[in-house]
């Protein structure tokens, strides 16, 4: 993942989806380690599930709360930096990334620390904010087992849940052992031995810092609670013990009111891990005395939000609760991996979200080729629990990618195309011939190879020569008169 | 400071006049908000959600319940305790070792020389086994629960309720609240699960409950 | 019923054996089947490959070939297909058309029908009076499953054919990796995604695999051919047009047939 154009950023990679995908599609380890877990992750998500018989409504009610956020964002935002104010917190807003991380760095800078925690989180990976607070000589430590695997490998995540999904356990032990100071060197693989290296390395840390760095999962703007919705606890660690806590909160991350906790504490642990409840949600409501951080700051952030909420049909992404759900049921994310994507979002919420976020920059931009990189296939759409329609969504990015930037020869092909099916006349003559296309196959009547843009498709399967005689040519002669005059007259003789 | 503000405000404001998006209206609540159950229900749907998280479970009426704390703890090794200083005293006075009333004004990394807490809890959900602890004298402070590596809670039967909705109707939206659904725990290698990683690792809920203990699970 | 028969251009020019047994399989139920020759596609390609302005014209081809009134309904044999008609026709003609065509663009979709629908839900039967004595595993089309939701009514008419060894399909639910433009825009992800698809219908020892699309089954089938699996590809039409007296075999059926893989 790559700056671009000067603004900081994991929204964009290098290269297109296509190309990144060869390096997933040939990492046998990570196919392998994908497979293992998605399907996992699958299979414990139906289960909980399936135990509720409101999940549809419950599915329905969250669309309807979030389309409404949507409706009514500079009203709630109003609302919420004033509840989170009269609670002693401090709001600040960012229009970007780079605005975004100054604000943060500043922060840090007013308590003379440069070492701070981080609680995993979307939106500080979206602004590269590491990198920006590392330019500025600040280190920030992740807490999140996935997410110091990720740094300790100097790797980038892959998944919005599982960052390290692509790696194994004996991968994991390898990157603990070169990057993990005072590890024991006899280290196993067992998840739980590598999940207590990790308890130990970090203890001291989270005694010790005074400043950590959380994104924030719901923001309630009636009474401007906080929330962080984690398993491992180091969220806990860094929203309590730090003298000073500082949020970055993408501004569609609102719910109106406390109760519609209700709707979305059901909706997101099933969706997300798969449990009933994940182990712990933390709510906080700006300071308490004497009790966790005495400074409050919340980060609100824009960062191409405000782009995405200006297509009626896009902006629905903005409904998304990063749960990923939609990853772990898509077979092109299964297959090529979150590298893929080059964005912080992979899967096929990435292929609708982050088009949008940053739009097309040129013909060339690599995430022009994201909302290409799915079957239609429609499993995202049946498990996303706030009704994102996912697959309309990129119907549309492909219309405004096609519209901007029309891809040639193919536009020209498809206009042919539109010419030819749209005069009757004109394709009954061509159907005619299609059967000169006979010409490719061999004597076995199979076309094993095909040049150009098709050279994919023969590339793993072979392809029936055309047939002698179209559909239409037949219907149009007397075996199909007969066969079928004579099948009806059956039926009516039976009657 | 402000100008980003004014600037993210008309934004939004543009692309709402750009999208055209008709306003939602009310928002349709046809999902379940209350569910019929007997105590005695949720309180056996608690036990089996509490132990598929594999936390540790017992039972004891009010007046059992100061020997069951000492037990448990005992059983847990513990000789440093600290409890929520709006807990009875009378509670912790079976227990041989060093219990004392947590000090909010104290420094909570402190915590981290202690072995066990114990704290009340404000309401729990059976259904998705989940405990909420509003900070405040008989739930303590966050940090109180977070630090040391066993937390001896008490579920009493009357703050258990049957779902979600109902746990959230009974909390304080401007206190802090945790929620726990078992101990801490992790998916992140291999979506393998293990239980204990930042927060306690031990996890005991003693639900209070009048009638006459069952035989103790887990 | 007097039933409006869209071959789709795929259909029409690749595979005309799924269509000559799905109007004889109509045919033999006792209704009309009308072939309007002013047909020609349904503009799913446009469509999915971002090309909306340009599927007009299609949906108006479309529309005008089944405007008749006369016409019960229209059938076709591809689940992709008949959602591309019920999904996007109006939208489409909504958005880029013209409300004339929006209309009649409503009136057509709604009447349009993918032939397991049709069977079960307008005909009224599961037993087509098939028989095909051979091993088949099915597979369910993204299209039929999630945007059409067939539901199991092409698994309940193959249960109903005499004499069939119906094997269920690993993975059933899983996309076989075509996505129309998507098999050439993202060929090596689509080719892992048929290879699994095709190791899943080999693991099942069938003979034949079928479906209610036959792009699917171009795709499958064109992988199980590349590997000699010993397993072909056959349009759920031709098998519920096989019956005692005109059993289907690869070079045979009661209609003339075309070479298949």
């Amino acid at each position: 993942m790559s700056t671009f154009l000067g603004m900081p950023g994991h929204l964009r990679g290098v290269e297109s989806f296509p190309r990144a995908a060869h390096r997933g599609l040939t990492n046998a380890t990570q196919r392998h380690n994908l497979t293992h877990a998605t399907t996992t992750i699958r299979d414990k998500r139906a289960a909980v599930v399936a135990e509720l018989d409101d999940w549809q409504e419950l599915r329905a009610a969250g669309s309807a709360i979030k389309r409404d956020v949507l409706a009514r964002l500079p009203e709630l935002l109003e609302q919420f930096e004033a509840a989170v104010t009269a609670r002693g917190g401090i709001v600040h807003w960012a229009r970007d990334a780079a605005e975004a991380g100054a604000i943060v760095t500043d922060l840090i800078r007013a308590t003379g620390e440069t070492e701070v925690l981080k609680v995993k989180s979307m939106a500080t990976q979206e602004i590269a904010l590491n990198e920006q607070l590392a330019a500025a000589g600040i280190h920030a430590q992740e807490t999140d087992l996935a997410e110091l695997i990720i740094q300790l490998g100097h790797d980038t995540p892959s998944h919005i849940l599982v960052p390290a999904i692509h790696r194994n356990r004996a991968e994991i032990r390898d990157i603990f052992l070169a990057g993990m100071p005072g590890v024991d060197p006899d280290l196993s693989t067992e998840p739980a031995d590598l999940a207590e290296a990790s308890r130990v390395f970090l203890r001291t840390q989270f005694l010790r810092t005074r400043v950590a760095i959380s994104g924030c999962n719901f923001g309630i703007a009636e009474t401007g609670t906080v929330s962080v919705v984690e398993s491992e606890g180091n969220g806990r660690m860094c929203v309590t013990l730090p003298q000073t806590l500082i949020t970055v909160m993408g501004i569609e991350k609102l719910l109106p009111t406390y109760r519609d906790l209700e709707v979305f504490l059901q909706l997101l642990p099933r969706s997300s891990t798969g449990e009933r409840m994940n182990p712990y949600t933390s709510l906080w409501t700006g300071v308490t005395p004497d009790d966790g951080p005495q400074e409050f700051h919340i980060v609100l952030l824009d960062n191409g939000r405000t782009r995405a909420l200006a297509d009626s049909v896009g902006r629905e992404a903005l409904k998304c609760i990063r749960c990923s759900a939609c990853l772990n049921v898509c077979p092109v994310y299964e297959r090529a991996g979150g590298h893929a994507y080059g964005s912080t979002y992979p899967g096929p919420i990435g292929a609708i979200l982050t088009p949008q976020l940053t739009g097309f920059e040129s013909a060339d931009d690599p995430n022009g080729s994201l909302p290409f990189a799915s079957s239609l296939c429609g499993r995202c759409n049946e498990v996303c629990p706030v009704e994102i329609p996912i697959t309309d969504i990129l119907l549309e990015l492909r219309h405004r990618k096609v519209t901007e930037y029309p891809p040639v020869p193919e536009a020209t092909m498809m206009q042919t195309l539109t010419q030819l099916w749209s005069h009757p006349r004109l394709w009954n003559a061509a159907a005619g011939m299609v059967a000169l296309g006979r010409v490719l196959g061999g004597r076995d009547h199979t076309i094993t190879s095909v040049p150009g843009f098709l050279g994919g498709w023969t590339s793993v399967r072979d392809v029936a020569v055309p047939p002698k005689q179209t559909f239409r040519q037949w219907f149009a002669g007397s075996e199909a008169q007969h066969l079928l005059t004579a099948a009806r007259r059956g039926a009516e003789g039976e009657a | 400071m402000s100008d980003a503000k004014d600037a993210i405000l008309r934004r939004i404001r543009d692309a709402e006049a750009q999208a055209a998006a008709a306003p939602e209206g009310r928002v349709a609540r046809s999902y379940r908000t209350s569910t019929e159950s007997t105590a005695g229900q949720r309180r056996e749907l608690l036990i089996d959600r509490l132990l598929d998280y594999r936390a540790m479970v017992r039972e004891a009426t009010p007046t059992e319940l100061p020997a069951t704390i000492a037990a448990v703890l005992s059983e847990a090794g513990a000789t440093r305790v600290r409890y929520a200083p709006g807990l009875d005293a009378a509670l912790l006075a079976r227990f041989d070792g060093e219990a004392l009333p947590d000090d909010p004004s104290s420094d909570p990394r402190l915590l981290d020389r202690v072995d066990a807490v114990v704290t009340d809890s404000h309401v729990t959900a059976a259904a998705t086994g989940t405990i909420c602890l509003q900070a405040g004298p008989t739930n303590g402070r966050r940090a109180l629960t977070l630090v040391p590596d066993c937390h001896v809670c008490l579920v009493r039967d009357e703050s258990v309720v049957y779902g979600v909705p109902e746990m959230v109707a009974r909390l304080d939206p401007l206190l802090p609240v945790t929620m726990v659904s078992g101990p801490s725990a992790t998916s992140d290698i291999e979506l393998s699960r293990v239980e204990g990683v930042h927060g306690p690792r031990r996890l005991i809920v003693i639900l209070v409950h009048p009638g006459p203990p069952e035989a103790t699970p887990g | 019923m007097r039933v409006g028969l869209f071959a789709t251009c795929i259909g029409d020019v690749m595979f005309p054996d799924a269509v000559k047994a799905t109007a004889l399989v109509i045919s033999r139920l006792g209704h009309e089947v009308v072939f309007p020759t002013e047909q020609s596609c349904c503009g799913q390609m446009h469509v999915n490959t971002g090309y909306q302005r340009e599927a007009v014209p299609l949906v108006r081809t479309y529309t005008d070939a089944f405007a008749d009134p006369a016409l019960d309904c229209v059938v076709i044999p591809s689940g992709s297909c008949t959602a591309a008609v019920r999904e996007h026709h109006v939208r489409l003609a909504e958005r880029y058309g013209d409300p004339a065509l929006a209309d009649g663009a409503r009136r057509v979709s709604t009447k349009s029908y993918d032939l397991a629908e049709f069977l079960i839900d307008l005909a009224g039967v599961e037993d087509v009076g098939a028989f095909f004595p051979h091993r088949v595993t099915y597979h369910a089309s993204c299209h039929s499953l999630r945007f059409l939701r067939v539901g199991d009514r092409p698994y309940r008419l193959l249960q109903a054919v005499a004499d069939i060894d119906l094997v269920p399909l690993p993975n059933r639910e899983e996309c076989c990796g075509f996505g129309g433009t998507f098999s050439l825009k993202n060929a090596e992800t689509s080719a892992a995604m048929v290879a699994d698809k095709a190791r899943h219908v080999s693991e099942t020892a069938a003979e034949y695999v079928t479906a209610g699309d036959a792009s699917c089954l171009m795709n499958i089938g064109g992988a199980l051919a590349r590997q000699r699996a010993g397993v072909r590809a056959l349009h759920l039409a031709e098998i519920l047009a096989s019956t005692r007296a005109h059993p289907w075999s690869p070079t045979s059926a009661a209609y003339t047939k075309e070479f298949m893989l």
